[in-house]
């Protein structure tokens, strides 16, 4: 017999303080208490983190990939947003 | 490390042993589990639970070997049931119920808190280094084993008649975590007196119970008796599976 | 692996793969080295094809728990026994990890369940050979492992992005499964004389069989070359194999055990080693489920779950419950 699966969270981890929070998988869980207690079990059986965020599967809004053109391509040719589109006289230092 | 049992004749080698043996046939029946769990998560879960109660048994059968120039291997392969010291509650089959499995994790574990609790400010510093990290491990156990008992209890009917028995069913086994024997008080200062965990921990259990909408079990306590070696079945054949390839070929190396 | 088949949470169709660019513009990210995410267009074969051996590999790494875990209870040394409980419960995580890998593109691990236990899908049939002494623990780790590392490791750069970050991980944790194989053969081999006859015998049992998990010779294996175009496999079952070989057989030397093939032989002008002719009408049989042990396992298999039944139910049972209160409360 075929049992409802259990829903699927979205599991982030902390590796170590200082760092953001990245995602490293998902697993199922009745719950967002149990899922947080599974992703411990699952995901930082070899210390690999010091923070657990848990987010429902369903619940996550995305970008869609039909739309990435006009998402992301604008921002290609904003060259003067980076550093390295400055030129800098020689022997200037600390900018 | 320290060697127990100068003076005190191995006393506090005795009391390791019995934690110890505790803690190593509870491990044997967590590892049952592993692939046979309800889901793939709860194998990782039973499966760090097991390790922790390993690593535990293995850190105090070393100390209480280090007395008589014993290895845990000795220790764990080379007696014979009447020799363990573990108390009867850890030694009973689960049958490959989950509620059964659920139950004792959350008495015994309930139980392992309060004393790791105390132990870890033993005189014996070898003890109360075991405790210190043994506590935080058993305090996951407990709040894994609070989890389920609490969906089970309160989850369907099934589930609730399920849990209901296997609360019955570990419930007569409770007492003797509790009893006296001759050893404690003996050992002041280092041992933990077991009467004095009852109340913790049948409050705590007793709170989950409640919660879980299950009713705490008025069934008469089951003869103890296994700190002094004595035994069930369940033990019997479980140590025939465990020390078999061992005793087929003894003294060679693993 | 977020919201690909959760069609409320996403707002904007993914493009129509009956689009005439489509197949054109996949290929080329293909070509490119380039990965496929989960809400990609892709051509159905490749998302079918990706399932059914993402699947299957995750469905071989939970019925390969079971010869090892009916070793755990019997493992003749407390450190044996942990670091074995530990080796088995990462293969449940890491069945877990390519069941969400598979899931995000669009099935449910219920269902891939339900397909393995019903047999609409197959596991690896390495599983289905039995683990009679303490020895096999060793081999499987040497061998088994050692081969399924082989075959894992170019995953870890295949084309769909969450196979191959899932593998990642996978051969990550790997890394110990082999080493402690190996040091329980170097054990028993340098032990007594009965050890190092146990772990001979055992290296004799699976030595064939695990050069069978890299699957039929190339001229022979139809899937394998359109798995290659679309960058899911990187080698042939035959380079792979012959890596396995040049780095098993050196191994076999320094355990002290022989491999029971008289043809295997280093070949200076190739710096490789030859190895002789693989009888793969066994391996057919026990794909076909004849073998050995093939009934067992899924009966252990769909024994657990079905005995998980209720605990599944009764928690979803409660969530629903709590989260009713909450919401009035």
């Amino acid at each position: 017999m075929t049992t409802r699966d259990w829903p699927l969270w979205e599991v982030f981890v902390r590796a170590r303080r200082g760092l953001s929070h990245s995602h490293v998988g998902s697993l199922h869980a009745p719950d967002a208490e149990m899922a947080v207690r599974n992703a411990r079990d699952v995901f930082t059986r070899r210390e690999e983190g010091v923070s657990i965020w848990v987010v429902p599967a369903a619940a996550i809004s995305a970008s869609s990939p039909d739309e990435k053109d006009a998402f992301f391509d604008p921002a290609a040719d904003k060259v003067y947003r980076h550093p390295t589109f400055y030129s800098v006289p020689a022997g200037v230092e600390h900018l | 490390m320290n060697t127990p049992g100068q003076g005190r004749a191995g006393d506090v080698a005795i009391y390791a042993l019995g934690l110890g043996d505790d803690a190593l046939v509870l491990a044997q029946r967590m590892g049952e589990w592993i692939a046979s769990a309800p889901e793939l998560e709860e194998d990782v879960a039973l499966g760090n639970i097991g390790l922790d109660l390993l690593g535990q048994a293995r850190a105090l059968l070393t100390y209480a070997g280090s007395a008589d120039g014993r290895t845990e291997d000795d220790l764990a392969y080379l007696r014979g049931a009447d020799e363990f010291c573990n108390v009867l509650l850890v030694e009973r089959p689960d049958d490959g119920d989950f509620a059964h499995c659920v139950a004792r994790l959350l008495v015994f574990s309930a139980y392992q808190a309060e004393l790791y609790a105390r132990l870890a400010s033993s005189g014996d510093e070898t003890l109360s280094a075991v405790a210190a990290k043994a506590v935080k491990e058993v305090a996951y156990h407990r709040d894994h084993a609070t989890q389920w008992a609490l969906r089970l209890g309160d989850g369907t009917e099934e589930s609730h008649r399920r849990m209901q028995a296997g609360l019955d069913a570990v419930w007569p086994y409770v007492d003797e975590l509790f009893a006296a024997d001759e050893l404690e008080p003996g050992l002041p200062g280092v041992a933990v007196d077991p009467a004095e965990l009852r109340e913790p921990t049948v409050a705590y259990v007793s709170g989950v119970v409640g919660r879980a909408t299950l009713a705490v079990p008025d069934v008469p306590a089951a003869p103890g008796g296994g700190r002094a070696g004595r035994h069930t079945d369940a033990l019997v054949s479980m140590l025939a599976e465990m020390q078999g390839l061992a005793r087929a070929m003894p003294g060679v190396t693993w | 692996m977020y919201g690909n088949h959760d069609t409320t949470s996403v707002p904007v169709e993914a493009p129509a793969a009956d689009d005439p660019t489509f197949d054109r513009d996949f290929m080329a990210l293909i070509d490119d080295d380039g990965r496929v995410e989960p809400r990609d267009a892709m051509p159905d074969a490749y998302r079918r094809g990706l399932v059914r051996q993402i699947a299957q590999h995750a469905h071989s790494e939970i019925i390969g728990m079971q010869p090892e875990g009916s070793w755990i209870g019997r493992a003749p040394s407390l450190k044996r026994k942990a670091i074995l409980m530990a080796k088995v419960q990462d293969e449940a995580g890491h069945g877990l990890y390519l069941y969400a890998a598979a899931e995000t593109l669009g099935v449910d691990r219920a269902d891939l369940l339900d397909r393995l236990h019903t047999g609409r899908q197959k596991y690896s049939s390495i599983f289905n050979y039995p683990t009679p002494t303490w020895a096999d623990i060793g081999a499987i780790g040497w061998l088994v492992d050692g081969a399924a590392i082989t075959n894992q490791v170019p995953i870890t750069k295949c084309s769909y992005g969450p196979y191959a970050r899932a593998m990642v991980r996978i051969c990550k944790e790997e890394s110990f499964h082999q080493r402690q194989g190996f040091e329980i053969l170097h054990t028993l081999s340098h032990g007594s004389p009965q050890q190092h006859a146990m772990a001979q015998d055992a290296v004799d049992r699976w030595w064939w069989p695990s050069l069978m998990m890299f699957g039929p010779p190339d001229d022979d294996s139809p899937n394998s070359a359109r798995s290659m175009r679309w960058g899911i496999k990187r080698f042939s079952n035959d380079e792979l194999r012959q890596r396995f070989v040049d780095m098993t057989a050196p191994q076999s030397h320094a355990l002290g055990l022989s491999l029971p093939d008289p043809e295997l032989a280093f070949d200076a002008l190739t710096g490789h080693w030859r190895y002789g002719e693989i009888d793969f009408t066994e391996l057919f049989e026990v794909i076909k489920g004849n073998g050995p042990l093939n009934a067992q396992r899924m009966a252990h298999r769909t024994d657990a779950h079905e005995r998980g039944d209720w605990v599944r139910e009764a928690a979803l049972g409660y969530a629903a419950k709590h989260a009713r209160t909450e919401a009035v409360a």
